[in-house]
């Protein structure tokens, strides 16, 4: 038995000339909480919807909890997910909405109550899905994604309409089941949120795969640097000049000086500062966050 | 298959959907029945296009069920209004992507869809038939049309066989809705394209050239409906309807199982 739950090799999705996914490989082993992050466009939710047997891939392969995705009837019974935004009846209330995917899924509806408890919707599973606000629409998506107590949940924005509250509590609730030992595959705009649960990450951009891997390696090939605030800004050039002439990289954003360069010369800029007189207000060594390494790796700094 | 036509149910049951189809075919019957005996002396015909059913014709033994069969044609449009909408709007509100994803054998999805939703039919049918019949029975003293034949066993063979043409109709009809639904990936779509052909476009087509009632899907439905008439043979209209929905089926069925859900 693969210790993978997603394992994709050259899968791509062509539209006319135009690759929506273009080979993409990675792969996300059991029990982790992967971040899938990309722009508008990227062809996320096409490489998701081909997870699940939506979409027929063009090329390629893929295997989820260890059998190929061209059989999606061997492996979804495991498979819990909520794919582009919540849908569902509009006519129907959210209870009566689960009721239709357990019965279809074959779970029976003894645990719906408690899923809509376990996503904050206990006392409103009554009320008609027309009436809920989009928050409350993104809950009822989670809540019939862990329908079938999944081993593997593919989340597609979870965090699309939510309050810093909401947003707080899905985090938590993607890592306890992380815990449980689900494997949680999740794509999100927020990469702040990615950066705080995700030990793996899959990065693409138009169509393609930029990064698939561990969140950590992906900061260890990332440029570290330190950040320097001086009381007097006109010292941030002096600072500039110690750093250039050292030979680190350094430009000056907003009365701070960003200086391309490891941890441990922090101590030596702060010698060299001292010696010339130069009092420092802030020193802080720094990796960059997934935020900014995602738009220097997919080239929108701006 | 079997969790397929119960999550439908799931669906089907809703109030409005359920009481609201029932309470319409159950309308449309009393009214075509009501009409049949409350008119039966105006020269301006108690039937269909101004047609005359008189009173030696409704005191025979399949007299009970005229006003029944008759009504096909309008229960047969409910059927394929509910069939159209109930298939179309998963794809207008997105829940097709949640089915496919609970229950990924594409075939299966539609053949529970299909059989739940002609259960629900076979109901609508089962209540027009008593109305119907109520009304039959309640206004035959009114309009003076002796009920004697309507209690002897050739009543209940011929209920028996008109219900099931009835009910072959409303299904046809359901059927034509599905794939519709199917084709047109909207209810408002495929329903308006199913009412125009088979109220306007099919009726005018015949006016202009009666022939054409022999070939036309609709016509033929509804003559499945009364057992077939002097114009069009209860074979006829059976075997024509069959192959009609036969490649209607085999062509959305290969759609729905190669096309790629994307919304």
């Amino acid at each position: 038995m693969s210790n993978l739950a997603v394992a994709v090799q050259d899968l791509s999705k062509k539209y006319g000339d135009q690759f929506a996914v273009s080979h993409a490989n990675f792969e996300v082993p059991l029990g982790t909480v992967c971040g899938f992050v990309g722009p508008n466009g990227s062809g996320k939710t096409t490489t998701i919807r081909m997870l699940l047997g939506l979409i027929t891939p063009t090329g390629g392969s893929g295997e989820i909890l260890g059998h190929s995705i061209k059989h999606p009837e061997k492996y979804l019974s495991s498979v819990g997910a909520m794919i582009e935004g919540p849908a569902f009846y509009p006519a129907l209330t959210a209870r009566e909405n689960l009721n239709v995917l357990a019965t279809l899924g074959g779970y029976g509806t003894d645990h719906v109550q408690s899923l809509l408890d376990r996503v904050g919707l206990g006392d409103r599973g009554n009320s008609k899905y027309k009436t809920y606000s989009l928050g409350m629409k993104q809950r009822l998506g989670i809540a019939a994604a862990l329908l079938p107590n999944p081993k593997l949940l593919i989340l597609d924005e979870p965090t699309n309409g939510l309050d810093p509250e909401g947003i707080q509590e899905i985090r938590d609730l993607l890592k306890s089941l992380a815990a449980d030992g689900t494997t949680v595959f999740v794509s999100s705009h927020l990469l702040s949120e990615l950066e705080l649960i995700s030990q793996h990450l899959v990065m693409l951009r138009k169509g393609k795969v930029l990064f698939a891997g561990k969140i950590d390696d992906l900061f260890l090939a990332q440029q570290p640097f330190i950040l320097v605030k001086t009381p007097n800004e006109s010292d941030l050039l002096r600072i500039q000049e110690i750093a250039t002439s050292a030979g680190h990289k350094s430009t000056i954003r907003s009365g701070v000086a960003h200086i391309e360069g490891p941890a441990d010369w922090a101590a030596e800029l702060n010698k060299s500062a001292f010696a010339a007189g130069i009092t420092l207000s802030q020193l802080s060594p720094m990796l960059p966050s997934l935020e900014e390494t995602f738009f220097e790796m997919t080239g929108d700094s701006e | 298959m079997i969790k397929v036509f119960k999550a439908e149910w799931h669906k089907l049951r809703r109030p409005t959907l359920f009481i609201g189809t029932m309470l319409a075919s159950a309308g449309l019957t009393g009214l075509v029945t009501s009409l049949l005996f409350l008119l039966i002396d105006s020269p301006q015909g108690n039937s269909k296009r101004g047609n005359l059913i008189s009173r030696d014709i409704l005191q025979l033994p399949s007299g009970l069920t005229i006003g029944f069969s008759n009504a096909a044609g309008l229960l047969g449009i409910v059927a394929l209004c509910v069939f159209a909408a109930q298939t179309a709007q998963e794809y207008t509100y997105g829940t097709l992507r949640n089915l496919l994803v609970r229950q990924p054998r594409r075939l299966q999805l539609l053949l529970g869809k299909y059989f739940s939703m002609a259960s629900f039919a076979i109901l609508m049918v089962l209540l027009a038939a008593v109305v119907s019949m109520s009304i039959a029975f309640g206004l035959s003293g009114k309009a003076k049309v002796s009920t004697d034949d309507w209690v002897t066993s050739a009543a209940l063979h011929d209920l028996a066989k008109t219900f099931g043409n009835v009910l072959l109709s409303v299904i046809a009809f359901g059927t034509v809705g599905m794939i519709l639904g199917l084709l047109l990936r909207s209810p408002i779509s495929s329903i308006s394209l199913g009412v125009i052909w088979l109220l306007i476009v099919e009726n005018i087509l015949i006016a202009v050239k009666s022939s054409l009632g022999n070939w036309m899907p609709g016509n033929l439905m509804s003559t499945i409906a009364v057992g077939g008439t002097s114009e069009i043979s209860y074979m006829h209209a059976i075997s024509l309807v069959a192959i009609y929905l036969a490649v209607g089926t085999i062509i959305v069925t290969v759609l729905f199982k190669r096309r790629d859900v994307s919304n």
